[in-house]
């Protein structure tokens, strides 16, 4: 650098730099330009998540009313409500949890705590992280497929007359028990093998997090492995098993491929088992036995067939957006339950 | 002390739960077989009364005929490769928009954020992971087509239809790009601290860290997080079959409406045609392709992610 009249004090740059301070700026230049495109990419993702949330709940003005929650299905838009799809959902997730519980968090207290490394558990292994990416409309397929048959065996089984045909021989008349086709056994069947691997994953995970310095000290005490696993392990791990498990299982709340492909109700005026209101399980809990076998529908499949209605003044674009928002609502308390779940016991253990 | 007889009941005991708990956990691979079971024997070769799809239409027309009519008695063409094209087309627009955004969205949460701004980001975007496929078809046809894509489209001189792959390719990729953003930033903030210090002790930028040293160490988990965001993209059902519509042309004009393998099976499963018709078999036929594409995909993305990892200590 020719020092020039009147030119200024060097920039410190210059002093390491060969190429002048032309590059060592274009180079900053473009790491800020690089930054702000990253920030940009991140925060318009949380921009969109507030454009989404945003135009739902605007598009439900006018239309979500306490009397949404409690009527039926109805052709006429301004009546219409959700009650069939909340109790469907609610039995559906229900059921789902029942089935999907014991054998996930089975499945990874076997697979984390007593298999062995043989050939049969490697399978098992990889055959895992697969299913977790098959999409759930092929869960769908094989619930239409190979359990909806099931439902065919129990109709013939209970032949009509609310009576079970023993063998052939004599029928027992038992309950006032009809089954129906897309029920919401089956629903809950197939939801199960799809939220299974995502819920033997996270279980896995919880267990994996519990340091085997408590297995060892179970262990040298005297205690067998199972007495390990279900007076030690389990118990340390259950806060990260419970919040995995809740994720995963709101997810199937979500869920409406599968169960278009079961053929459940998407169009219902009527509850499972006729249950409307909490009050009635009370007052008829007899009605609860009748709920698997029965038809339903379920929050997603009732939006998906608002969004669908062909309407020319577009009215049930309301009715969907306030099904969106009931259902956004109680995935977000469920998720928050996840999460205080989860800042408590990361507050309290400390391994 | 126990005694001998108390610890073999113990011992039995502890036999039973570990055969239980096996049982479990074989449980998902009897599913896996169960779902092979199922897709070929309706669609390859039916065992009993029944005809399966390949029975009936030649494996030659449904890999080379270029019509979707999915009719009964005359007239039906089986042709997969209009719903190819429509599924393909909406994963192709879907990985545009998410690549780019999840992977910026990775860089920044472990490059440039502060501890403090990744705290609440990660679990932000987890919400946007966490929204159901029906809310986000709802959104495509109701907020995306009509408020942005037409105005916007209009003012270029294009027409958009109601249902197009656009709008459902915008929302798909939105759904996957917190898949992306959360799988590479894992496998970007397991890159080794040291690397980054050499690099910036050498006179980088923090461009230079991030582009030119951190991703490409990472880069085999961040090219598998891109082919799994793709085939959840593919395997997408609800938002796709509400947005994109039901129309199974050969086309790649995104403007226009299509129809995925995944949209026609919902579409198969809600039509009134007898259980055996050949319109409802092809669901399996079409279930069964759809089944090797991402199981394709998904093992491509994990052998990826082994082959060229880089491994540091």
């Amino acid at each position: 650098m020719s020092v020039a009249a009147g030119s200024q004090i060097a920039s410190p740059e210059i002093s390491f730099s060969s190429g002048g301070d032309s590059t060592i700026r274009r180079r900053l230049l473009l790491s800020l330009i690089f930054k702000w495109v990253c920030r940009l990419m991140t925060y318009g993702a949380l921009a969109v998540l507030a454009v989404l949330l945003t135009s739902i709940v605007w598009n439900s003005l006018g239309r979500l009313s306490p009397g949404f929650l409690v009527n039926h299905y109805s052709m006429n838009p301004a009546r219409c409500g959700i009650l069939a799809g909340v109790w469907g959902t609610f039995w559906l997730v229900l059921l789902t949890a029942c089935f999907s519980i014991p054998i996930g968090v089975g499945s990874a207290v076997y697979l984390e705590e007593l298999a062995r490394d043989n050939v049969i558990v490697r399978v098992i292994k990889v055959n895992l992280s697969n299913l977790a990416g098959v999409p759930s409309i092929v869960y769908g397929i094989l619930g239409l497929t190979a359990f909806r048959p099931m439902t065919l065996f129990l109709q013939e089984l209970f032949d009509g007359r609310h009576a079970i045909n023993v063998m052939g021989l004599f029928r027992v008349r038992l309950l006032q028990l009809e089954i129906f086709d897309g029920n919401v056994l089956v629903g809950a069947m197939t939801m199960s093998l799809v939220v299974l691997p995502t819920v033997i994953i996270a279980s896995q995970e919880a267990l994996r997090a519990v340091p085997s310095s408590i297995r060892i000290a179970s262990l040298a005490l005297g205690a067998t492995r199972w007495q390990t696993i279900w007076r030690q392990v389990i118990p340390a791990a259950l806060p990260g098993i419970s919040t995995g498990v809740i994720l995963s299982i709101s997810r199937a709340m979500g869920e409406a491929a599968p169960l278009m492909m079961i053929g459940v109700l998407t169009v219902a005026s009527m509850c499972p088992g006729g249950i409307e209101s909490p009050l009635q399980l009370i007052t008829n809990p007899t009605r609860v036995l009748s709920v698997p076998f029965d038809q339903f529908t379920a929050m997603p499949v009732e939006i998906y067939d608002w969004s669908k209605q062909p309407d020319p003044q577009d009215r049930f674009t309301a009715v969907a957006a306030s099904g969106i928002v009931v259902l956004l609502v109680v995935l977000l308390l469920i998720n928050a339950t996840a999460m205080i779940i989860r800042a408590k016991t990361a507050r309290g253990l400390k391994w | 002390m126990p005694s001998w007889a108390t610890r073999r009941i113990h011992r039995r005991h502890e036999t039973f739960i570990q055969w239980a708990l096996f049982v479990c956990a074989a449980l998902s691979v009897l599913t896996t077989a169960a779902i092979i079971f199922v897709l070929l024997s309706n669609a390859v070769y039916a065992p009993g009364s029944k005809v399966a799809f390949f029975e009936r239409v030649s494996l030659a027309e449904f890999l080379t005929s270029t019509q979707w009519k999915p009719r009964d008695g005359e007239g039906g063409q089986f042709g997969i490769w209009p719903l190819l094209s429509g599924t393909f087309l909406v994963a192709f627009i879907a990985s545009a928009v998410s690549i780019p955004a999840g992977l910026g969205a990775a860089i920044y949460m472990s490059e440039y954020a502060h501890p403090r701004e990744r705290e609440w980001l990660k679990p932000v975007l987890e919400i946007l992971a966490g929204i159901p496929s029906v809310v986000f078809g709802f959104f495509a046809l109701k907020f995306i087509t009509p408020w942005i894509l037409k105005p916007l489209l209009q003012w270029l001189g294009m027409d958009v239809a109601v249902f197009n792959s656009l709008s459902a390719g915008i929302v798909v990729g939105i759904m996957v790009t917190p898949l992306i953003a959360s799988l590479s930033e894992d496998v970007i903030r397991s890159v080794p601290r040291s690397l980054r210090e050499a690099a910036f002790a050498l006179g980088s930028t923090r461009f230079d860290v991030s582009a030119r040293v951190v991703v490409p160490a990472a880069l085999s988990g961040i090219l598998a997080s891109f082919l799994l965001a793709f085939s959840r993209a593919v395997g997408e059902t609800m938002a796709v079959a509400i947005a994109a519509g039901g129309n199974p042309l050969l086309t790649l004009n995104p403007l226009r409406g299509s129809q995925t393998m995944t949209g026609f099976m919902v579409h198969a499963s809600t039509g009134d045609s007898a259980a055996d018709s050949i319109s409802r078999m092809s669901m399996y036929a079409v279930g069964i392709t759809l089944f090797v594409i991402t199981l394709a995909i998904n093992l491509l993305s994990g052998w990826i992610m082994r082959r060229f990892r880089e491994v540091y200590q």
